[in-house]
């Protein structure tokens, strides 16, 4: 269950969720529907006190994954007991403090023997990442790299190194539902097909189907948290049915495109 | 390759989306800081505006009082706007204009920074938006009421701690929205490079006067450089020119709040561990799992979970020292200074004079502490009154 693997056979759909919001139980059992109605690859959120690059929605479900007392041991725990029963690929999403204070070695080898597959961290540019993609890349995790609007000359240094695939971060600021995407994708993901094969996946801001739809035709994946996070953050416990829903009717326009 | 070490500390661990602005920042900062217009500018408007140098007075009466080492005080407190943080903020409003940008934003603890940069965008007709937690504004009242007057919008933040670290978090959300026009005017010696290398070397000026105001009063280096810490801002300026001075000890005074043995402080050396935030690596208040722990201090200046790179690294060499100062004795001091020299310090300073007040006296009469009233203790009054039992109205 490799990173690419979510790429091989449509576009790809890339779900984010934060674990422990508003528990683990219903974190694994979300993660199950979520197969279900069509994620091709799940970016396990793991809860930071300062997510410096997102928006009030993911910021609210850290701060609830964390007063109920979510932990690393205790996400790594959920992910050993849910992996058998999914077969698309996992990806950690969280902050480099979460995995330095850890230890980045104990983190990278855990990821293997639970069956993540990368890591995302948004706090870790280009310069700074080989102190922790040496690390991963040892034990087979793929450290994934983020481009931003704001790249430019930066897209092919990055691209060329990418592992997985490549975020394209589709606008300025911080995670969240956004009415348009003023950003030109199309040329974004064209300068980063020019550097490598790795797939390219955008990110930040879509949170509708016809969005996604569009944005599909001009990359090789979506990538979808906000809107799925703020179901959860409605429906709690009950999130199963709107999530699995929701999660649907975006799996069905990636197929039209 | 990382840019911006201080031995393992520092580095720049942003969103992508920033690291083309920090760059073009470092690239402008470089063309700036050697650039004869450049500096002529910059000190003709610390001179002329804030009214630098700032004086380096001795106090007799304190000195006499605890009977020991000589005691000076670098008196940043005299500054336009009442704190150091002025020196800093010229210098990059000055930059970010020189680099066209035409709105500034900032986060700041005690309104000190935010009022001081408010203060510069007036000055150089630039926009101006100030992040300020929540807790902060209330604390701070008056100083929320001064940016405001000077033309800045401010934004009160309510998410984590709503204190210092909270505010940052927001100036960052933000920078990362608007970038083109807006440079960000971090206030401390903290962030990713290129910012606690500019930060500093607009500080230094600090301990360039104080090593040439010592040199006319005594003929020779003292023997400690004493400066309270937070990010760290007016400690490096007062040490950095004494870093290449070994007879000089360099000591910064942590915030301990109720004691560095509990929950509430601010003591990041002396209970932090290494860490990443804040786009830097140094050591940080923070939890087995790498949470930010809520940190405590009744100074809003000092009430943030870190310490700048360059101080990390200060203290991996044991080239400075880094002391704990709790509320109590940190409110002491801010009453013996008014008593006893007619000088109201700021709640942040009053760190400093209280680890001086215990330093002095084992020292020799003929031995020197120099240290920095980073600034002026009128935004303190009320708070302090509250602490006593009093409550006044402002």
């Amino acid at each position: 269950m490799k990173i690419s693997d979510a790429f091989k056979s449509r576009k790809a759909f890339v779900a984010f969720l934060t674990c422990g919001d508003p528990d683990l139980d219903v974190t694994e059992k979300l993660l199950v529907e979520m197969e279900k109605g069509g994620v091709d690859l799940i970016e396990l959120g793991i809860p930071f006190s300062d997510p410096t690059a997102e928006g009030p929605v993911i910021q609210g479900a850290n701060i609830r994954a964390l007063s109920g007392g979510v932990t690393t041991d205790k996400i790594f725990d959920m992910v050993r007991s849910v992996r058998p029963k999914l077969k698309i690929p996992l990806a950690f999403m969280t902050y480099a403090n979460v995995v330095f204070s850890y230890g980045i070695e104990r983190f990278a080898k855990t990821c293997a023997e639970i069956g993540v597959g990368g890591v995302i961290l948004p706090d870790v540019p280009f310069e700074e990442k080989h102190e922790f993609s040496d690390v991963f890349e040892r034990y087979g995790v793929d450290f994934i790299s983020l481009i931003a609007p704001t790249s430019e000359d930066r897209i092919s240094l990055i691209a060329k190194e990418a592992k997985g695939f490549v975020y394209c971060v589709s606008s300025l600021g911080v995670t969240g539902t956004r009415s348009t995407i003023t950003t030109d994708i199309g040329a974004m993901v064209a300068k980063v097909r020019e550097s490598t094969d790795t797939p390219a996946a955008v990110g930040f801001g879509i949170s509708t189907p016809q969005q996604a739809k569009d944005i599909a035709k001009k990359a090789d994946g979506v990538i979808v948290g906000s809107a799925i996070v703020s179901l959860i953050g409605q429906y709690g416990e009950n999130a199963s049915q709107p999530v699995y829903t929701f999660v649907k009717s975006i799996r069905d326009a990636l197929d039209e495109a | 390759m990382s840019k911006g070490r201080f031995g393992i500390h520092g580095g720049q661990y942003i969103p992508e989306t920033l690291m083309n602005a920090v760059n073009e920042l470092e690239q402008a900062y470089d063309r700036c800081k050697d650039d004869e217009d450049f500096n002529r500018e910059l000190t003709q408007l610390l001179n002329e505006y804030a009214g630098r140098p700032s004086r380096l007075y001795f106090a007799r009466k304190m000195t006499e009082d605890l009977g020991g080492a000589k005691i000076y005080l670098k008196r940043e407190d005299l500054n336009h706007t009442g704190a150091h943080k002025i020196n800093n903020v010229l210098g990059q409003v000055l930059l970010a204009k020189k680099m066209g940008k035409t709105r500034v934003i900032a986060e700041t603890g005690a309104g000190q920074h935010g009022v001081a940069t408010a203060t510069a965008a007036a000055l150089f007709g630039m926009e101006c938006e100030i992040f300020m937690g929540r807790e902060d504004t209330k604390r701070q009242a008056l100083n929320v009421y001064k940016m405001r007057l000077l033309g800045a919008k401010v934004n009160a933040v309510d998410s984590g701690t709503a204190t210092l670290k909270d505010a940052v978090n927001e100036a960052m959300r933000e920078w990362t929205k608007r970038i083109d026009d807006t440079h960000y005017v971090l206030g401390s010696v903290m962030g990713p490079h290129p910012f606690p290398t500019i930060v500093r070397d607009f500080q230094a000026v600090i301990s360039k006067e104080i090593k040439q105001q010592i040199m006319e009063k005594e003929g020779k280096l003292p023997d400690a450089v004493v400066a309270c810490v937070g990010g760290g801002s007016n400690a490096i300026g007062a040490f950095y020119h004494f870093i290449g001075e070994p007879g000089v000890r360099l000591i910064g005074c942590e915030a301990a709040g109720r004691g560095a043995d509990t929950f509430e402080t601010a003591a990041t050396i002396a209970t932090g561990k290494l860490g990443i935030f804040h786009g830097m690596k140094s050591y940080f208040c923070q939890d087995e799992y790498g949470q930010i722990a809520p940190v405590y201090s009744i100074s809003a200046g000092l009430d943030y979970p870190g310490i700048g790179p360059e101080h990390a690294n200060l203290h991996d060499t044991g080239r400075a020292e880094y002391v704990p100062v709790t509320d109590d004795e940190a409110v002491e001091a801010f009453e013996y200074l008014s008593k006893t020299e007619g000088i109201i310090p700021a709640i942040e300073s009053s760190h400093a004079l209280a680890h001086v007040m215990k330093l002095a006296p084992t020292m020799d009469k003929d031995q020197i502490i120099v240290v920095n009233i980073s600034g002026r203790g009128d935004k303190d009054c009320a708070a302090i009154a509250r602490y006593r039992g009093e409550d006044i109205s402002e």
